[in-house]
């Protein structure tokens, strides 16, 4: 499909770096489509006009205008700044997080993607509006996983199908579920998970999120859960996140 | 396409620069081999010079020439020892050296946190900041990274780590440039403007 000139576009900025003389490259997911890279022309200079609407963790509206490259930004409008992530240190690393995931997850393929955006709007704003932002980005994640295809297997055992019995199981990243005792045992790879945590994740699984934030597991489940969920993902992505080493260095 | 060695290894070794492409090298390369004889001289000399004879000063690191004990900002008599101004780069020393009103002294971090590239706190000259806070000379320690997402995680962490000392934390007012205009301004910079309005007259 052949891109008009100039287009329209609703986006939440991933990232930005420096390029060339006062220039930046923004790194945007677009409702429209998708992931998208841009250049924003002058944005280091002191007085311009488009800087401050395009940090990071920004929900902006913009005019990109279609280059033999990359899109140049014409024009920015703030739609929501998410203030009080940008004043907490705890919620810039949660946030980040949720960032990174969906940037590392994502290619600039030019596809509508009107519901992962909605997940990553929404779940920026609960992380900037709740009291503890932890379920919300557990939910996140969950979500994230239903639309990116690899959803896991929460309620068979991957291995011989039947139903996962309330004991403590095992989870397989490679297969992408749980594993019953019986089909797990002696098999490498695998991660145990106790009942307590497989509850909450198959309720984060199935529910929205205004049942899900209604959980309140105990700190050592939300330990296992994020472990886990940790683990799934190096698996998915073949290699460590970075936000988590950050989110851990700055809380210890 | 088949170059002399020598040339060749030029143009690659330009290419690492940033913002030069293969083009600009090549560009760049052939201009040396028809210009004088003392451009290209004067050019090798100073970059062998730039590694040789700079090192960072061990109390503010900023960049000074080889050899000295300190930096010519961190040695003089005429700087206010109890104020630290935390940078993060030595270009933004030079910028605030240029306004001529700062009297104390400087730090210059060399980066900022960044959770998604995963620069973190062990990255930066963070410890040395603590270790020169601790001393105890310094009164006020004034914050001065970028007003950006980094900029802004940076200047959070320091002031976590900071805060048990006792010492008297301040950042970079943020608001409206000279010659901007509020039509333009985005929230988060109107906001702050708005907030930290001064009294006239």
């Amino acid at each position: 499909m052949k891109l008009p000139r100039s287009f329209r576009v609703t986006a939440i900025v991933l990232r930005h770096a420096d390029w060339g003389e006062a220039d930046r490259i923004i790194t945007l997911f677009t409702r429209e489509r998708g992931k998208v890279r841009a250049i924003a022309r002058g944005a280091r200079k002191i007085r311009s006009r488009k800087a401050g609407h395009l940090e990071p963790f920004t929900h902006i509206t913009m005019q990109l205008a279609a280059s033999r490259d990359m899109p140049i930004v014409q024009q920015v409008e703030t739609l929501d700044p998410y203030l009080p992530i940008r004043d907490d240190l705890t919620l810039t690393g949660y946030a980040a997080y949720v960032i990174e995931l969906l940037d590392r997850f994502s290619y600039e393929d030019g596809t509508e993607s009107p519901s992962t955006f909605q997940l990553l709007a929404e779940t920026l704003k609960r992380i900037s509006a709740e009291a503890d932002p932890w379920l919300a980005v557990r939910y996140y994640e969950m979500r994230l996983l239903d639309l990116l295809g690899f959803r896991p297997q929460l309620f068979q055992c991957v291995n011989c199908l039947r139903e996962v019995q309330p004991e403590e199981q095992y989870f397989s990243p490679g297969s992408g579920g749980v594993i019953c005792p019986r089909c797990g045992q002696g098999l490498p790879g695998l991660w145990r998970v106790s009942v307590e945590t497989l509850k909450h994740l198959r309720h984060f699984q199935r529910s929205n999120y205004a049942e899900a934030s209604r959980a309140h597991p105990s700190a050592g489940t939300q330990k296992e859960l994020e472990l886990l969920m940790q683990a799934y993902f190096t698996y998915l992505l073949e290699r460590e996140l970075n936000t988590p080493g950050f989110i851990r260095r700055i809380k210890g | 396409m088949l170059l002399p060695e020598p040339l060749q290894n030029l143009i690659t070794a330009l290419e690492r620069l940033p913002g030069i492409g293969p083009k600009s090298a090549s560009r760049l390369a052939f201009f040396l081999l028809r210009a004088p004889e003392d451009i290209s001289q004067q050019l090798a000399d100073s970059l062998i010079a730039l590694k040789q004879n700079t090192a960072f000063c061990p109390e503010c690191y900023n960049i000074m020439l080889a050899g000295r004990e300190r930096c010519e900002i961190c040695d003089s008599h005429a700087r206010d020892e109890s104020v630290i101004c935390v940078v993060e780069e030595p270009l933004d020393v030079i910028a605030l050296e240029r306004i001529g009103a700062y009297k104390g002294k400087y730090h210059v971090l060399h980066g900022v946190l960044s959770p998604i590239e995963g620069i973190g706190p062990d990255d930066l000259k963070i410890k040395p900041l603590l270790a020169r806070v601790a001393l105890g000379q310094a009164k006020e320690i004034i914050l001065a990274t970028n007003p950006s997402m980094e900029g802004d995680a940076t200047a959070l962490y320091l002031r976590q780590q900071l805060l048990p000392s006792g010492v008297h934390i301040t950042r970079l007012a943020r608001g409206l440039p000279v010659g901007g205009d509020l039509e333009y301004a985005d929230q988060n910079t109107l906001l702050r403007a708005l907030s930290g309005r001064q009294e006239m007259g």
